[in-house]
């Protein structure tokens, strides 16, 4: 079976550059904007009523898997403009890769909040929240599509560039021809992961609450949190076994079968050793309506796109050289560029101001509650690498206990920890310690698949003589594991902890202050203090805490995790 | 000398003083220089030099793939705007969309074309027939072989009818039957006119190739591109390579080509940093050296250039620079298509490891590059200097090319056991 690999598309700069600064500026405008908005936001909400009861379940499901799929084919449109923006212009990219660069490292669940009272301030509440919902998912996964996207149209073989320039293919016919299909795989993969993460911001923003405001949207989320805060066990279990049934359909009826179709799109010249198969697919095209239809109604509509689109032949194709990435920037564009910067100061001056407003005990309150998040989330870290990594290393080189435990693993592993969240509430927070411990456990169920899929790929990447010649060395197994096994997953650990640590900061603005059957648990920490600030209406708290978290992550990413994922690929790389 | 009133109609390709230079961080890399070529109706011309020379970028000026920095480029007496529409290119990797069918990589050349879908698919089919590929319309690439899909991109080519048919070393990606077998079902198609093109320019590395198919040779030459010479080939179809004018043919075009290398020995290049061109060290394994002169040796010091490819089954890309390398450091010379081994690469030959190595210390010091890095190690306290420092220092001479140059210098120079480095500080250092 397939594995995941999730490696980050970082550029290679260590430092922060005017670029990110420009970018960090724009950021802080907006949440500044965000917190000006809040104040006029309304002060109680009222929340959807949610049913118990069984019947309303598929329509719950479906209400769910509409805001994933809107929100997934709007990143797609966007990936697919703004990718191949990036690779045919050069200042397009160079605003490109910074600004995804730092977007894919701010905790996005920081900036829920913000957003849902903004835009309760200006539009009708629940149409606000739906709204937040998908654009909260949408920011989950435009980014890495988009990076897909544009390194896929970077790394198209040279020849098969020029074999489309000199058969004079318009831009229309390249894109369909060679650029989109050459992509297919990436955008595949990107967006069975998109749709992952995607669940996860879902099922966070259907229940999402605070104090006298009720966001919460009608879903598979908000039905969950419902059964568990009414102590209603059987509801819980329909809810549980519900959305296992939906995320199984949707891997079994779409992802799986188009990632059979997709194989055709591979490059390699070789059949690889597992193409992935689907049932669903092999169904599909077995079937004589498909056919038909194939026939009938796609390839002429195809063919009367194709010839609308194509330009008439013969006129000037742009040479290769010229054609990709370097078309001058015009004034126009250069212009809004400056435009937004200066907006951007505007907006950071601003924000300056209504920081200076907070007292310096609230300083030091987010300053000791910062601390304590980040203290959950390096342990949820070292609890997540102490497990997975053995049970990776075991999984990855035994071929037969692969075959029995992926399949269990990979379905356990997609359903999204956010809506199980309640669940867990109900169980912990009788015991003593009960919030912080269902936090960093929070953290832990959302994250440590990355880590595990991670090491299992790398563990079944040890090359073959490699493990034979430990073998006969007859190696201890301390020495094996400090000699090979360790050295060997050291690349495939980075890459899974830093997905791992960005989804353990997001999971803290939810974890650490929740209201359960009635009663308000929080804990000390930074997403404490958001989730805080929000429902007691402290807007100017909630800047400065968004704002923390956000350089936080950044900052830590850039200085810690970045520094250890280059020294992992030059030194660790198996080559 | 031509001028612009002596431009004759009756070529179908003329090119002038072409020159095609890329800025690298303000230094100038000249890819090709002044070079003048015309191409009539009926000719097959072959590009054919070593690696480096510049042939596929001078046919993607031709194409128009590229446009020239300089000079002009006249087809039909027009200059080029854009991609040649009259042209088409076979590709040495083939270039086939690995997610289209045969058929529908041959159509999709129709389609750019507007052509209508039914008279598509007749002439897709027509065609590959014709390259006898019948019965695998509806295979992907993949399930092909290479000699196969480089049939698929012969069909491609000619589905569009072109004028001028253009050739990117297309067989040399392929094992050797395969692409003898098709080089004479090219030939057959070009002899009998069974295709519609009026003229080929081929691309290749290859001597005996090109002495076999080609009317006319375009030698060329590196540091920059050039052209050395034209050959014309009178022999008559079908030739044989046990022929004896075949064989004195390949024998002038392989002096034409190793022809070069002496007057380059000639000048060592300067140090980097000092006036005058910096020479770059060839891409040759020491081992390979001492190999080629053991084996010179053993003929009693001299061997004909292209007998000795022939036996030792090399490539001229891979021949000609142990043969660079070999002159560059003094063990034998070129001459008129011969190896000579020199009184020292006689004694290199002779000689035992240890004293190899002493010899080649000396030899190696000659070189401007190896000289000038190690005197730089030895001014330095602690005999080390960081990689990147001599990396950054050539980088104005060899741009692109500069790792690989320091690879080969570190390479000779460990060899010589004069420096070395240190992967785990990044450095190079004279040892103790």
């Amino acid at each position: 079976m397939r594995q995941f690999r999730f490696s980050p598309a970082f550029s290679q700069a260590l430092s922060f550059t005017l670029g990110d600064g420009l970018i960090l500026l724009g950021v802080v405008a907006l949440l500044y904007a965000g917190a000006r908005l809040a104040f006029s936001s309304p002060a109680v909400i009222s929340g959807p009523e949610i049913s118990l009861s069984p019947l309303a379940l598929p329509w719950y499901a479906l209400l769910s898997v509409g805001r994933m799929t809107v929100a997934y084919f709007l990143s797609l449109m966007f990936s697919l403009f703004y990718g191949y923006a990036a690779a045919r212009n050069r200042t397009a990219r160079t605003v490109l890769m910074p600004l995804l660069d730092v977007l894919q490292s701010v905790p996005i669940l920081s900036f829920l909040p913000v957003v849902l009272l903004s835009l309760t301030a200006i539009l009708p509440d629940a149409f606000a929240a739906e709204l937040a919902a998908i654009v909260l998912i949408f920011t989950s996964q435009a980014w890495n599509m988009t990076f897909s996207f544009y390194q896929s149209l970077s790394t198209i073989p040279k020849e098969l560039h020029e074999a489309s320039a000199i058969y004079g293919f318009s831009s229309w016919l390249r894109f369909r021809t060679l650029e989109l299909p050459f992509a297919a795989i990436g955008l595949l993969w990107n967006s069975v992961m998109s749709w992952s993460g995607g669940w996860f911001f879902l099922m966070a923003a259907e229940i999402f609450h605070t104090g006298k405001r009720d966001f919460r949207l009608p879903g598979l989320g908000s039905y969950l949190q419902t059964a568990a805060n009414r102590g209603n066990l059987p509801a819980v279990v329909m809810g549980v076994v519900t959305l296992v049934v939906v995320i199984v359909l949707l891997d079994q009826m779409v992802w799986r079968p188009l990632m059979a179709w997709a194989d055709k799109f591979k490059l390699e010249m070789v059949e690889g050793e597992e193409p992935p198969t689907s049932w669903f697919f092999d169904l599909l095209s077995g079937s004589w309506i498909v056919a038909q239809f194939g026939m009938h109604v796609w390839r002429p509509f195809s063919e009367a796109l194709d010839r609308r689109f194509q330009g008439r032949p013969g006129e000037k194709i742009t040479s290769p050289e010229e054609g990709i990435g370097d078309v001058p920037p015009s004034r126009l564009l250069k212009s809004f560029i400056g435009g937004v910067a200066v907006i951007s100061l505007y907006g950071g001056y601003r924000a300056v101001e209504m920081l200076l407003t907070l007292s310096l005990s609230a300083w030091e309150q987010l300053g000791i509650g910062l601390l304590a998040t980040s203290g959950r989330v390096a342990a949820s870290l070292v609890i997540a690498l102490l497990w997975t990594v053995p049970l990776g290393v075991l999984i990855g080189t035994n071929r037969r206990l692969a075959n029995i435990l992926q399949p269990i693993v990979q379905v356990v592993a997609a359903i999204p920890a956010t809506a199980l969240f309640p669940v867990l509430l109900l169980a912990l927070l009788q015991t003593s310690g009960g919030l912080n411990i269902a936090a960093i456990g929070l953290m832990l169920m959302g994250t440590q698949w990355y880590i595990l899929f991670n090491v299992i790929a790398g563990a079944a990447a040890i090359p073959q003589d490699l493990r034979s010649t430990t073998d006969l060395l007859r190696l201890s197994a301390l020495d094996r594991w400090k000699t090979l096994i360790l050295p060997a997953l050291f690349p495939h650990i980075v890459t899974g902890a830093i997905t791992a640590s960005g989804g353990a900061w997001n999971a803290s603005i939810i974890a650490e202050h929740v209201e359960f059957s009635g009663q308000t648990h929080a804990t000390v920490g930074i997403g404490a203090l958001i989730a805080r600030a929000t429902s007691e209406g402290n807007y100017p708290l909630l800047l400065a805490a968004t704002l923390i978290l956000v350089f936080t992550v950044v900052l830590f990413n850039r200085v810690f995790w970045r520094r250890l994922y280059l020294l992992a690929e030059e030194r660790y790389r198996m080559e | 000398m031509n001028t612009a009133a002596s431009v004759r109609t009756d070529n179908l390709l003329q090119i002038e003083n072409v020159v095609k230079s890329y800025l690298r961080d303000t230094k100038q890399f000249v890819a090709v220089r002044d070079v003048s070529l015309n191409l009539k109706p009926g000719e097959f011309v072959c590009l054919l030099g070593p690696s480096g020379c510049g042939k596929s970028t001078l046919l993607r000026i031709i194409t128009g793939l590229n446009t020239a920095t300089s000079g002009s480029v006249l087809y039909r007496g027009r200059p080029l705007n854009g991609v040649n529409p009259y042209a088409t290119i076979v590709f040495q990797t083939f270039a086939l969309y690995p997610w289209l069918t045969v058929q529908e990589n041959v159509e999709i050349a129709l389609k750019a074309r507007g052509v209508p879908a039914a008279q598509r698919t007749e002439r897709a089919l027509k065609l590959i027939d014709t390259v006898g590929l019948d019965g695998f319309e509806s295979a992907y690439p993949r399930e092909l072989s290479g000699g196969m899909r480089q049939k698929v991109g012969f069909a491609r080519a000619m589905a569009v009818e072109p004028e001028l048919l253009c050739l990117d070393e297309p067989f040399s990606a392929l094992d050797i039957l395969s692409a003898e077998a098709l080089r004479g079902e090219l030939m057959e198609l070009w002899l009998n006119k069974t295709i519609p093109t009026q003229a080929i320019l081929m691309v290749t590395h290859n001597i005996e190739e090109a002495v076999l198919m080609a009317d006319r040779i375009v030698v060329m030459g590196k540091n920059p591109g050039h052209i050395v010479t034209e050959i014309a080939v009178n022999l008559r179809h079908p030739r044989s390579r046990k022929d004896m004018a075949f064989q004195s043919l390949a024998d002038k075009v392989y002096a034409a080509v190793a022809g070069e290398t002496r007057t380059e020995m000639e000048t060592l290049g300067t140090a980097p940093g000092q006036p005058g061109t910096t020479q770059p060290l060839p891409d040759a394994l020491l081992n390979a050296i001492a190999g080629l002169l053991e084996k010179l040796a053993a003929e009693s010091g001299r061997a004909d250039l292209y007998r000795m490819g022939g036996e030792l089954a090399l490539e001229l890309d891979d021949l000609l620079p142990i043969v660079e390398a070999g002159a560059l450091l003094g063990f034998l010379s070129v001459q008129t298509g011969d190896l000579l081994l020199t009184p020292l690469g006689q004694a290199y030959a002779e000689a035992s490891i240890l004293a190899r190595k002493a010899m080649l210390a000396g030899r190696v010091l000659r070189l401007p590059v190896i000289a000038w890095m190690y005197e730089t190690l030895l001014r330095d306290d602690n005999k080390r200097v960081a990689w990147s420092y001599f990396h950054d220092a050539l980088q104005a001479d060899f741009g692109d090319l500069t790792e690989k140059q320091m690879d080969i210098a570190i390479n000779w120079a460990r060899h010589a056991e004069l420096f070395a480095y240190d992967d785990g500080t990044g450095e190079l250092y004279v040892e103790g």
